[in-house]
């Protein structure tokens, strides 16, 4: 049960950290690696705010030992968008939507946006809300999670006239 | 809330996980996907002292051969959901895989895993026994196959013996003339059901008799619950919305539902009866549009 080097790529940068094999990828983001967007929620799987992709497939955080990801590749919603660049699309929409309140289920609801919307590129409201159904807010009520997600993906004219038309700030 | 340290042993052949199981005896656990086990560990409800990693031990595979389709231990749910070949010989899987947990829990949680895992609320396990699949085992004492309904005994306890794993499962492929149809009743989205109900119907060349019926019910008792020989007493019968419902009806008085956090046994039984109509229906319609096309 001694320590081991493993290594892998976080947000496409090379890291290399030492863990035990019981070091959830969960505590070893957050603690080690300073990559506290991962939340701890519930710590079972069910409630999406530690959620990452591995080799660009989003999984539960809290149920993967960091041993197995050596040689992969982990990107958290910091990695939607690059060092200094502007905020993601989909933040943007989020932000004139209102569509964060305390924010803890944020970074998840971004990285679930970013994927599924990769793959259902115009989506129905119903499958958006299919598609968060494992996406936890105790905040909001989805409402104005769904509407960014949902502007965002209908490339609407701009992102600000879809807001005021829906009466947000 | 975390696991309690380990020993990690990674296995790149099911033969070297069947030994590393075998040489660590009763504290060792397979990892597969993780997504039931982690949990249970986190909780401090397992602390097994040995974890043998079982992810690179062997490849997911789907595929067909002499009418069985094949399905390997470390399958994803989510390949089981979107997988073509399953949409066409054995659509079962496919719809209850969609079921389980959310979609992180699909990426990651496996076949194999589930079936040994052997929750009374999984999908899984259910459609299983529904499907009469028979699940492939490795052990110290070489290979064997047991029956789905065998392999089921209890709450979270299998007929696998010291030392064994789950290498894969055969599933009869759907002939022309079969439908199936998997229901699933749930408080919330991606919660354990509190009733399941699998069936599948095999209906005659005019599409009017079932010639066939399988079912099984989860999450109403400490395993998965055969209903075939049930529903077989209205083979022969016209297959319509009358002949479900009486049949359904059957089901529902002969079981015995579980009273428990999820559900009481009067709303279990009630709701057995209404899914079971459901999913009867749903087959049928499924089955005679393969006769039909």
């Amino acid at each position: 049960m001694g320590k081991r080097l493993v290594r892998f790529t976080l947000n496409g940068v090379e890291r290399e950290v030492w863990v035990q094999p019981h070091h959830l990828l969960l505590h070893v983001l957050r603690d080690e690696l300073g990559a506290t967007e991962v939340k701890y929620g519930c710590g079972e799987g069910v409630c999406s705010t530690c959620s990452v992709l591995v080799d660009g497939e989003s999984v539960n955080s809290c149920l993967m030992f960091a041993v197995q990801t050596e040689g992969r590749s982990v990107t958290t919603a910091r990695g939607l968008v690059g060092k200094g660049e502007a905020l993601h699309p989909l933040q943007e929409s989020f932000l004139q939507f209102g569509a964060a309140q305390c924010g803890y289920c944020t970074p998840a609801m971004l990285l679930r946006a970013a994927e599924f919307l990769a793959e259902n590129p115009a989506p129905t409201r119903e499958e958006i809300r299919s598609a968060i159904s494992g996406n936890i807010c105790r905040c909001t009520g989805y409402t104005k999670i769904v509407d960014a997600i949902e502007a965002h993906a209908s490339g609407a004219a701009s992102v600000a006239q879809q807001a005021s038309e829906h009466g947000a700030v | 809330m975390y696991p309690a340290p380990f020993e990690y042993v990674a296995a790149s052949s099911w033969e070297e996980a069947v030994q590393a199981l075998t040489r660590h005896g009763e504290d060792a656990r397979v990892l597969a996907g993780g997504q039931s086990l982690v949990p249970m560990m986190s909780l401090r409800l397992a602390k097994p002292s040995v974890l043998v990693d079982v992810n690179h031990a062997a490849e997911a595979r789907i595929g067909t051969s002499n009418g069985t389709v094949e399905i390997s231990a470390l399958t994803r749910h989510a390949q089981l959901e979107r997988s073509p070949v399953l949409a066409s010989s054995c659509p079962l899987l496919p719809e209850a895989a969609a079921m389980i947990g959310n979609v992180r829990v699909r990426q990651r949680g496996t076949f194999g895993g589930s079936l040994a895992h052997a929750d009374p609320a999984g999908e899984l396990p259910c459609v299983a026994v529904a499907m009469g699949a028979a699940v492939h085992v490795l052990g110290p004492k070489g290979e064997r196959t047991i029956a789905a309904d065998d392999l089921f005994q209890s709450y979270f306890t299998t007929a696998l013996e010291a030392g064994e794993v789950i290498t894969g499962a055969s599933i009869p492929a759907f002939p022309i003339g079969r439908g199936s149809a998997f229901v699933e009743l749930a408080r919330r989205a991606g919660d354990f059901a509190s009733v399941m109900v699998a069936v599948v119907v095999d209906v005659d060349e005019a599409g009017e008799r079932w010639t066939g019926v399988r079912g099984a019910l989860g999450s109403v008792s400490d395993r998965p619950v055969d209903v075939s020989g049930e529903l077989l007493a209205f083979a022969g019968e016209p297959a319509g919305a009358a002949v479900a419902a009486e049949a359904a009806r059957r089901v529902a008085e002969t079981v015995e539902a579980r009273d428990d956090e999820r559900a009481g046994a009067l709303y279990r039984r009630r709701m057995i009866d209404v899914l079971t109509a459901r999913a009867l229906e749903t087959a049928t319609a499924r089955a005679r549009a393969t006769r039909e096309s």
